[in-house]
């Protein structure tokens, strides 16, 4: 670096003894954007979540325990949670048991087909999610929908099943968004794995599901769990897909928030809503990840 | 006796040939290297015994029977892979203990040889620690427990010490050598290092671009070297183009100021190739000048010009006054020495 390149950054040091002010000074663009964005909104809901509202006099900013107090006893806020979870495990378990196999074969590919299959893999990525999600939409559309006449046709299935409105519709277009989130969380896995490793087992005597179960997926395991990680929070916070495929009937916590500051106008109850989601996301994840660490330190410090 | 038997195995990826021709008899306990460059087809070679790739031709046979028919799984053959594979979520003892557990050895036995191999290679009371929580060199004593565990017919060596620094790989060597003495297990190993070849094995089998170019004991291999690669690839040495004159009454072999009687059969212009030890300063000879002069403690190296183009000479720090930088010196040597190449000489 040129000493005309230092100039500014001497300028905030030399007048003071070095390491006193200057990290703050050089932090402080990123903290001040951090807050402004982040924690300052963050913070005006969570108080606007104690405040009042009424269908006449609109919001009051008074501290009251009304919103918190409701979701707490009413039952179909309890079942709304219970719904968004389950959704979003179901939809980390389908990601997981599929995406851990598929990351496998597209690391044992050779050059050219792995390139390809891995733009399929990512191809969801790079299309809107709306559009991903309306394309599912035609895909179930009703008993005449493509997936039931195949099925169908395949003699899978007798009657059609219904996916618009359902959960079923919910996790199968959730685990087709979150795919590659695992697919590249387990890759990168497999690509700290030894070339070698598999011919050591091989040597040794083990057979190929031996080595698959005793050798490799033990240690593509973080992989998949910090992939399961990001699918479900992902999943559970998701607002798109559920809007589409459950709409007005079959309600997340994401969609409520979304209807009780848009539709109803009850900001003090949605924003209740959306930090409680964010409260026990936070909590998941973080507990989650403090269970994996402590299970996997001694194996991949 | 020949225990482990290649005869003519070749390996063609697409139109490249990576191995060719390549025929070699191990006796059972022998102690076999491959030395090459990189990309000389030694590491495939090694691939083929183990049977992680198969051969294009020929055969691989060990006690007389076809080992290209065993699956891999089934050969009973000890690996030690240059990076050396250990796997990163057991322990060293569950490691070791993995080829026995695959064999179905009862678990009282097992502990047992795990514990003794662990022992062999020095790495008593660390059963329980994980191969990230240890040093390259006692990842690497591992890996050799968990190949040796299994009693395997020959034990294959993939560079396994060239992870290792300079000091560590000296030490490995000898104990690697002590262990193969005692156990008797028939080894190859595959090494681009020629100091490791030459001292750990029985016999060297030096391979250039997929070819065998000289099968032999260490000391064969070093002064009788079969071809120009040979002698260039096992350490260093200095080639001199020099001409017969059949001037006088017998004929002499000259090479600048240098000269001594032509051996028999010698005609024409010849490449004579001289180890650096093995040439003298003297008072007649080929004449030089020191460019460079290293001191490497227990001998010094000399770079010289010479009117035959430039010149290694090695000279033991003996005590004796050695020539300076800039000096002018003349170099001789014994014609028994010196091998011949071109010039009908073989």
């Amino acid at each position: 670096m040129s000493t005309a390149d230092m100039a500014p950054a001497n300028a905030v040091v030399s007048a003071e003894p070095r390491n006193a002010r200057a990290p703050w000074a050089l932090a402080a663009p990123a903290v001040m954007l951090f807050a402004g964005v982040l924690v300052i909104p963050l913070a005006m809901t969570v108080m606007l979540s104690f405040h009042d509202w009424g269908q006449y006099k609109g919001i009051e900013p008074v501290f009251i325990l009304k919103n918190w107090r409701e979701i707490a006893t009413d039952p179909y806020y309890a079942e709304m949670f219970w719904r968004t979870f389950r959704i979003a495990l179901l939809t980390t378990l389908i990601t997981a048991v599929l995406g851990a196999p598929e990351a496998y074969i597209l690391n044992r590919m050779s050059g050219r087909w792995r390139s390809i299959f891995l733009l399929l893999i990512l191809g969801p990525l790079l299309i809107s999610v709306v559009a991903r999600t309306l394309g599912w939409a035609l895909l179930f559309g009703g008993n005449n929908g493509v997936v039931n006449k195949l099925l169908m046709s395949l003699g899978l299935i007798a009657t059609p099943l219904r996916f618009m409105f359902t959960e079923t519709g919910m996790v199968v277009a959730l685990a087709h968004v979150m795919m590659p989130f695992m697919v590249l969380s387990v890759w990168a896995a497999l690509q700290r794995l030894d070339p070698q490793i598999e011919n050591a087992a091989l040597s040794l005597g083990a057979g190929p599901l031996t080595i698959l179960r005793r050798i490799i997926m033990p240690q593509i395991m973080p992989g998949v769990l910090s992939g399961a990680i990001i699918v479900f929070s992902l999943s559970a916070s998701a607002f798109a897909t559920p809007a589409i495929i459950g709409g007005r009937r079959l309600k997340v916590a994401a969609t409520l928030a979304y209807d009780e500051f848009l539709n109803t106008l009850n900001w003090p109850l949605g924003a209740a809503v959306a930090v409680l989601l964010l409260v026990a996301l936070v909590l998941i994840v973080v507990g989650s990840n403090a269970l994996i660490e402590r299970r996997y330190a001694e194996v991949f410090r | 006796m020949t225990y482990l038997e290649l005869d003519r195995v070749g390996k063609q990826f697409g139109a490249q040939t990576v191995v060719d021709d390549f025929s070699l008899a191990v006796r059972k306990g022998e102690f076999i290297s491959f030395l090459g460059p990189s990309g000389c087809g030694k590491t495939t070679t090694l691939q083929m015994i183990a049977g992680f790739l198969d051969p294009s031709r020929g055969a691989i046979r060990l006690e007389g029977k076809d080992l290209t028919a065993v699956h891999p799984a089934r050969r009973g053959l000890g690996i030690v892979f240059q990076s050396y594979a250990l796997f990163p979520h057991m322990t060293a003892a569950e490691n070791v203990a993995f080829g026995l557990e695959m064999k179905k050895v009862p678990r009282g036995e097992r502990a047992e040889r795990v514990r003794a191999a662990l022992a062999m290679v020095g790495l008593s009371g660390y059963e329980e620690r994980y191969p990230r929580r240890m040093s390259g060199g006692q990842q690497q004593r591992v890996a050799l427990a968990r190949a040796l565990v299994i009693r395997p017919s020959v034990l294959l060596l993939d560079e396994p010490l060239s992870n290792l620094d300079a000091k560590l790989r000296e030490e490995m060597q000898i104990e690697l050598r002590q262990i193969q003495r005692t156990l008797g297990t028939t080894t190859v190993l595959v090494t681009h290092d020629q100091n490791e070849a030459m001292s750990l094995s029985d016999r060297i089998v030096v391979m250039s671009q997929g070819r065998i170019e000289q099968i032999g004991t260490p000391q064969e291999t070093y002064e009788r070297p079969a071809s120009a690669f040979v002698s260039q690839f096992l350490g260093k040495t200095n080639e001199f183009a020099a001409t017969v004159d059949r001037g006088s009454a017998s004929a002499r072999l000259v090479a600048g100021a240098w000269s001594a009687p032509a051996p028999p059969g010698v005609a024409g212009p010849v490449t004579i190739s001289i180890r650096p030890e093995r040439i003298g300063f003297s008072d007649t000879g080929l004449a030089a000048k020191v460019v460079i002069r290293i001191f490497q403690g227990n001998h010094w190296l000399f770079q010289c010009e010479s009117e035959c183009g430039p010149a290694i000479v090695i000279r033991q720090n003996d005590g004796q006054v050695q020539p300076a930088e800039g000096d002018a010196v003349r170099l001789a040597w014994r014609p028994d020495d010196m091998s011949l190449r071109g010039g009908g000489a073989r």
